[in-house]
């Protein structure tokens, strides 16, 4: 089974350590929610497991090989990644959107061979919007923007997802359809790992956490392991209750 | 992409090319013409054609076709619809080596002065730009061409201000309104190595223009070396723009309107709007050069101010229909 593990690995953005000595790993088919406090270094330890931040020191490898000396176009062909709140800059349809994910797969030059047509289609079809194919990408709601990147990160079946904040700005109802389409993604065998502050949804959707603050991890393990009061409380400096009931896991923080 | 589109362009731009040759003061008629082209014998007439109006319609073309394809390239890159070659600050500094050329009385001493101390100055306004983002992405890029555009544009004024007399001066002033006017094959076998070139390497750009549309973050996931695009765009324009702004002085507008022109008809897409922008390109400078030989309102009408002055109303017009029909 897939696996991308980091280890001893440290980052610096500028003077500042950002990610200190960070050991961990993600594995295929399980799906991985990084949490902590706003700073905490979660979007660096994406960019660093995506290999779009090369470590200060420390290795990232995949299946026990150093993805630095991948090429960015070896590693895109395994593996997508999406920023907090992506955005289209020009009118292109949704479909050409979609398409756009499979350039890593494709000669530089020429259109697109009519092969990967049925790619498309398929990743379409998974996150409904056939309906949306010839739709303008700048005009579409925050929902079906979300589920169009879903799309494209998704249509070279990668072997990894790593994802920042995949509802931030989404309504409940947007939310926990993405949570739960990225769930289906760790379930049909790729690794996704994603930073996410909405704890409630971490919890039902989460397989592993990675509970991170001043760049260090200070808690890691299965989902039911770290949503536990004295670790949030300790991550997040608020005192937090966790309550368990018929619908799950819920989280609630207080003013001390 | 509509299939018509690139034959539409292509033969258009043929048509002008052909009006180009036949066009002027004295018109000469499609016969006369192409015996000239098949039987130099050195007549007048064939002198005027082969040695007047082919270079100058090899200019235009070239010229046009890289100030189009270079906006659309930095559109592209910078992924804002008012990006245009002279935000690199390379026409400016084109301008700054020209002006020094006549200043300093170099474009009496040889005609080729002019054009090569522009090309000077491009190139090296634009390392200086480079020098300067270095370590920053592309805002700073950005950035570092205004400023160093700013500086080779008081340069100008400088000179301007300082003219020893009144003709040097004019003289300035006639560079930098552009103009295809008693241009050579010189001209043409200076700037078309550099123009080519250039071209070159703003065509490399096209598959990561296509991912860029989704931010720079994305495009870096998916392979694209942001590093690379950002050189090739930057030093295509500074050879071909820079190349080009060297033999026809200042040609403001073209690179910017170019792209809008047809972005509607590629879809959106960056990376299948070079070549048509390029042709259009092509077919504004063709177009307004022979413009400017039948307009005859006694002084010269300069090719760059004919294009601004058509061309910016044309362009609000544009903006205003755009924001009506895109987002």
């Amino acid at each position: 089974m897939m696996r991308l593990q980091l280890n001893g690995v440290s980052a610096v953005r500028g003077e500042k350590l950002v990610l200190q000595a960070v050991d961990t790993a993600f594995h295929g088919g399980r799906l991985a929610v990084v949490i902590g406090p706003n700073g905490a270094g979660k979007s660096t330890l994406l960019d660093v497991a995506a290999g779009l931040r090369k470590p200060a020191s420390g290795r990232v490898t995949l299946d026990g090989a150093d993805i630095a000396g991948l090429s960015l176009r070896q590693l895109a062909q395994r593996r997508a990644y999406l920023p907090q709140s992506p955005r289209v800059d020009w009118a292109i349809s949704v479909e050409r959107v979609v398409a756009i994910g499979l350039s890593p797969q494709l000669p530089a030059f020429g259109g697109l061979p009519g092969a990967w047509q049925p790619r498309i289609d398929l990743a379409l079809e998974r996150l409904d919007l056939l309906h949306l194919r010839n739709r303008p990408a700048t005009r579409l709601s925050g929902g079906e923007l979300a589920r169009v990147m879903l799309a494209r990160a998704t249509v070279n079946d990668p072997d990894i997802l790593i994802v920042d904040e995949p509802t931030a700005g989404l309504d409940p109802r947007h939310a926990l359809d993405a949570g739960q389409r990225l769930r289906a993604l760790a379930e049909a065998g790729c690794a996704v790992v994603m930073a996410l502050h909405d704890l409630d949804l971490a919890a039902r959707i989460a397989d592993d956490v990675v509970a991170m603050k001043d760049g260090r991890i200070v808690a890691q393990g299965p989902a039911a392991e770290i949503f536990d009061e004295a670790i949030l409380s300790e991550v997040y400096d608020v005192r937090a209750r966790v309550r368990r009931d018929d619908d799950g896991i819920s989280i609630r923080f207080l003013p001390s | 992409m509509n299939r018509w589109l690139i034959p539409g362009l292509l033969g258009l731009l043929l048509l002008l090319a052909a009006v180009s040759l036949l066009a002027g003061a004295v018109w000469f008629s499609p016969a006369d013409t192409v015996a000239a082209l098949r039987n130099p014998n050195g007549d007048l007439l064939q002198l005027v054609i082969t040695e007047v109006r082919l270079p100058r319609m090899v200019l235009a073309i070239l010229v046009g076709g890289i100030l189009g394809l270079s906006g659309a390239v930095l559109q592209g890159l910078l992924r804002n619809p008012l990006a245009e070659p002279g935000l690199l600050g390379v026409s400016s500094g084109a301008s700054l080596g020209a002006v020094i050329a006549i200043y300093y009385g170099f474009a009496a001493a040889f005609t080729l002065a002019t054009p090569l101390f522009a090309l000077l100055g491009a190139l090296s306004t634009i390392s200086v730009a480079l020098l300067l983002s270095r370590t920053g992405g592309t805002l700073s890029l950005i950035l570092a061409g205004v400023a160093v555009s700013t500086i080779a544009g008081a340069g100008v004024s400088l000179a301007l201000n300082l003219a020893p007399n009144p003709f040097a001066a004019y003289e300035i002033m006639a560079w930098l309104m552009g103009s295809l006017n008693d241009r050579s094959w010189d001209h043409v076998l200076l700037a078309a190595p550099f123009i080519l070139l250039g071209g070159l390497f703003l065509f490399l750009t096209a598959p990561a223009l296509d991912a860029l549309t989704l931010g720079e973050r994305q495009a870096e996931s998916l392979g694209v070396d942001l590093r690379r695009v950002r050189l090739l765009a930057l030093f295509g324009t500074a050879l071909g723009v820079g190349a080009a702004t060297a033999v026809s002085g200042a040609i403001i507008f073209v690179g910017l309107v170019s792209p809008h022109l047809v972005r509607p008809l590629v879809r959106h897409q960056p990376g299948a709007l070079l070549l048509p922008s390029a042709l259009v390109g092509s077919i504004i400078v063709l177009a307004a050069d022979i413009a400017t030989r039948l307009l005859r309102f006694g002084p010269d009408l300069k090719l760059g101010v004919l294009i601004s002055v058509v061309g910016a109303p044309f362009f609000l017009w544009l903006v205003l229909h755009m924001r009506k029909t895109a987002p």
